[in-house]
């Protein structure tokens, strides 16, 4: 793979220049396992912390705990709170309610100068006055380091960047990439315990963004630093994490691992956000310990894991990733009929389109050479394990579609 | 031309690229002809008067060629002979009004005694040395042939001397005219001093406007900025007839002060220098908030924010990262208004008083009352060179570039 090489080059990088300036132990600790090792679970924490602009409450009554050294990603559409959390995690807002506390101490009172928090912008937000080096070496002047000690640093930081060529020039001069790497080296050369980034990726080209994101996560590593991210792209999100955060109108819908919140969301809305993922409605016909069995349109029936509060007679909202459903040779204990509606070529697999009796299309993840004609019945089949049903209510946006779609 | 046209495709190329070349400057032609006609021509017309006088030498040729072997002082017999022959020509040819006016500009005095002198050459037997002395008494000083003497050079540094409060003695050496006459050196002094008193408030009052207006809601900038530009829009005789009526001494301006008890007597606001600065300063306002807030507009609010989170008191980000980007736009606003300032004229006469008069009023007054046209061009010469001066300065120095902010 192409990445394997550069980041050998980064390591060497690191392990010869960079960690070298790094004099806090935490940051000698090397890879995460060390530092996860004697984490403070509860090193940042918000405590029933609310945001309200007027009668809109853009943050309501969060709780959470961040760990010493975790990579945690507030994820979630514009307009769930996850920037605002952010910015008063910053310091740049003020919560209406609650309290944050920044290891141990709260911060309700710290102006953001004095937070010693790094922060990463989406739009980079260099000084365009200043050249690359006096960026960077703009959180050491405004701390008064001594001058012979800012220039070594500066070079080491922006080694750690791999820009130490281009120190001389004005901002403008760079790419995106490279801007935003520098915006990075700025956040990272006063070492921070704590760096937050307001979708710093955003405004790169997928492919430098995917680039970048195994970049972070190996100065992550490397360094140790506790970072808080925000983005709004579910592949992000799960590509760098340690913890994900759900964001959903103000509040935190689920937190957990990317495996924990891809297989077993909590809610509908979350097994909505995170993948690919088929939405059936249904109503409770009994409830069985976990499982319960869903009536479907047309009277057909599935069993189904239960998650909330379900009981007999409760609209549901099933939700089955596409890879999850298998075809009739499959052994599982939902089998349906399907009629084939289209079928899309991806490279690697091929999804079909299937027409349950009741209406609802369903997307199947298939095999590349799998060869169904338009027009033609399928068995379908899926397991109860991978069939989860929420509370219909619980739907976050209203709008959840009738018939079977993928969101 | 016709070996490309009767070649092949290799020369087409090249006259593709000259037409594009000339296509720009065809469409500016109309305009750029009209400039040179109507500003570039009259302008360098006008200010070579300054330093081009030929109306003494024309009307002295005799006078001028004996006095070459006469080189100082007052001279003997024949120069007075010739002198007496060129008036009699000049009667004649009527251009003896036109020498008598430039020669009183400068030897004041010296209209009367030509013209008196002139009648006295035109009869006969021509008048002697003496005669002529006598009745022109400046033939029988120093001064008065000097004046000639430097006349008789068609190509003068008299008036460009005289902007500055020079002149050549009657030794030959540059010195400064009598206190008296020495007027132009204070009336510069003045007009800058004015110019950096109206930009200077004209900066106090838009720097914390612009910096409002980039942080409040669009619709309330809107607003404010055609506050702003509305006195913009109005004729600039309408504005300043308005401050006379805020004001006079039973204006607005006055009653109000009163009412609020912060005076106990009438201040003189009209005819004085506080009201020309106030005056001048509500006009100038847009000149100088304008390229101010298109910077401050363009300075990202996430650039404050990083350089908080970074360790920056408000201060030092004000110091060092806002500063340093909205400066260009402060500098290129204050250079407008204080070139603007430099030529202000009917702002001076309407609210100014007798000793607040600028440089353009005096120009002016040269061309309109004294018509000395080549006075008026050495101080515009001197006002046009001393504003290209300033706005070079501020280019090379500073970096900033007027054509590039807008």
């Amino acid at each position: 793979m192409v990445l394997s090489g550069q980041s050998t080059s980064f390591r060497e990088a690191l392990t010869e220049s960079a960690l070298s300036a790094m004099d806090r132990p935490a940051a000698l600790a090397g890879g995460r396992t060390g530092s996860a090792a004697r984490a403070d679970a509860k090193f940042v924490e918000f405590i029933d912390v609310e945001k309200n602009y007027g009668n809109f409450h853009a943050v309501r009554r969060l709780n959470l705990s961040i760990g010493r050294g975790e990579f945690l990603t507030f994820l979630g559409p514009s307009g769930s709170g996850k920037t605002t959390t952010l910015n008063m995690l910053a310091g740049f807002e003020r919560p209406s309610q609650g309290v944050i506390t920044l290891d141990g101490k709260s911060v309700d009172r710290l102006p953001p100068y004095e937070r010693n928090i790094g922060m990463v912008f989406q739009n980079y937000a260099l000084f365009p006055h200043m050249s690359v080096a006096d960026n960077v070496a703009f959180p050491l002047s405004v701390r008064k380091a001594p001058k012979a000690e800012i220039g070594p640093r500066v070079i080491r930081a922006l080694e750690m960047v791999k820009l130490e060529r281009f120190k001389d020039r004005k901002p403008t001069q760079l790419s995106g990439g490279q801007q935003q790497r520098v915006a990075l080296a700025r956040a990272l050369v006063f070492q921070p315990t704590l760096v937050l980034m307001d979708e710093p990726l955003g405004a790169l080209d997928k492919k430098l963004r995917e680039h970048m994101q195994i970049e972070l996560k190996q100065i992550h590593e490397m360094l140790g630093v506790t970072i808080v991210y925000v983005t709004h792209d579910q592949s992000e999100a799960l590509t760098m994490s340690d913890r994900v955060a759900i964001f959903e109108s103000g509040n935190i819908a689920q937190i957990g691992t990317p495996d924990a919140l891809y297989n077993e969301p909590a809610t509908a809305f979350v097994a909505g956000f995170i993948g690919e993922n088929n939405a059936l409605d249904g109503v409770v016909e009994r409830v069985d310990g976990d499982q319960c069995l869903v009536a479907l349109p047309a009277g057909l029936t599935t069993s189904a894991m239960a998650i909330g509060g379900i009981s007999p007679g409760t609209a549901v909202q099933l939700a089955i990733r596409p890879e999850r459903i298998a075809g009739s040779g499959e052994p599982a204990n939902n089998r349906f009929k399907a009629i084939v509606e289209g079928r899309i070529y991806h490279g690697d697999h091929q999804r079909l389109l299937a027409r349950l009796p009741g209406g609802q299309v369903l997307t199947v993840k298939v095999s590349p050479d799998a060869a169904m004609a338009t027009g033609e019945t399928i068995d379908l089949s899926w397991r109860t394990i991978d069939c989860r049903a929420f509370p219909a209510g619980a739907a976050p946006d209203g709008n959840t579609p009738n018939t079977g779609s993928v969101t | 031309m016709s070996s490309i046209a009767m070649s092949g495709v290799k020369p087409r190329a090249g006259a593709t690229d000259r037409s594009d070349s000339l296509r720009p400057l065809a469409l500016a032609a109309p305009l750029l002809l009209l400039l040179a006609f109507s500003f570039g021509a009259p302008i360098v017309l006008l200010l070579s008067r300054a330093v081009y006088e030929p109306t003494i030498a024309n009307a002295l040729p005799h006078t001028i060629a004996a006095l070459r072997n006469d080189s100082a002082g007052v001279p003997a017999e024949p120069v007075f002979r010739a002198l007496a022959d060129d008036l009699k020509t000049d009667q004649a040819a009527g251009a003896i009004y036109e020498f008598a006016k430039t020669l009183n500009t400068r030897l004041p005095g010296a209209r009367s005694q030509v013209l008196r002198l002139a009648r006295l050459a035109g009869q006969d037997p021509a008048p002697t040395r003496e005669a002529m002395i006598k009745a022109a008494p400046l033939l029988g000083e120093d001064q008065g042939w000097t004046a000639i003497r430097s006349g008789s050079n068609r190509f003068t540094s008299f008036f460009l001397l005289s902007a500055f409060d020079l002149r050549w003695t009657d030794q030959g050496t540059i010195g400064t005219v009598p206190a008296d006459q020495a007027v132009f050196t204070r009336v510069f002094g003045r007009t800058f001093l004015i110019a950096t008193l109206v930009t200077l408030a004209t900066l106090a009052l838009a720097f914390p406007l612009a910096y409002v207006m980039t942080n409040v809601r669009p619709v309330i900038a809107g607003i404010v900025l055609v506050l702003v530009l509305l006195p913009f829009w109005t004729s600039i005789l309408v504005r300043t007839a308005a401050w006379t009526v805020i004001l006079q001494k039973y204006g607005l301006l006055n009653d109000l002060l009163l009412w609020l008890g912060m005076t106990s007597d009438r201040l003189e606001l009209m005819y004085s220098r506080t009201g020309l600065v106030i005056a001048m300063t509500h006009i100038q306002l847009p000149f100088t908030l304008l390229p101010i807030y298109s910077v401050m507009r363009a300075v990202q609010t996430s650039q404050l924010r990083a350089a908080q989170s970074l360790g920056a008191r408000p201060f030092t980000v004000f110091r060092r990262v806002y500063l340093p980007q909205v400066m260009p736009g402060v500098l290129a606003g204050c250079l407008l208004t204080f070139i603007l300032c430099l030529g202000y004229y009917i702002t001076p006469v309407l609210v100014g008083g007798a000793s607040d008069q600028l440089i353009s009023n005096f120009i002016a007054n040269y061309v309109n009352v004294e018509l000395n046209w080549e006075m008026a061009a050495a101080l515009s010469f001197v006002l046009l060179a001393s504003t290209l001066g300033l706005y070079v300065t501020m280019t090379r120095y500073l970096g900033l570039d007027l054509f590039k902010m807008g």
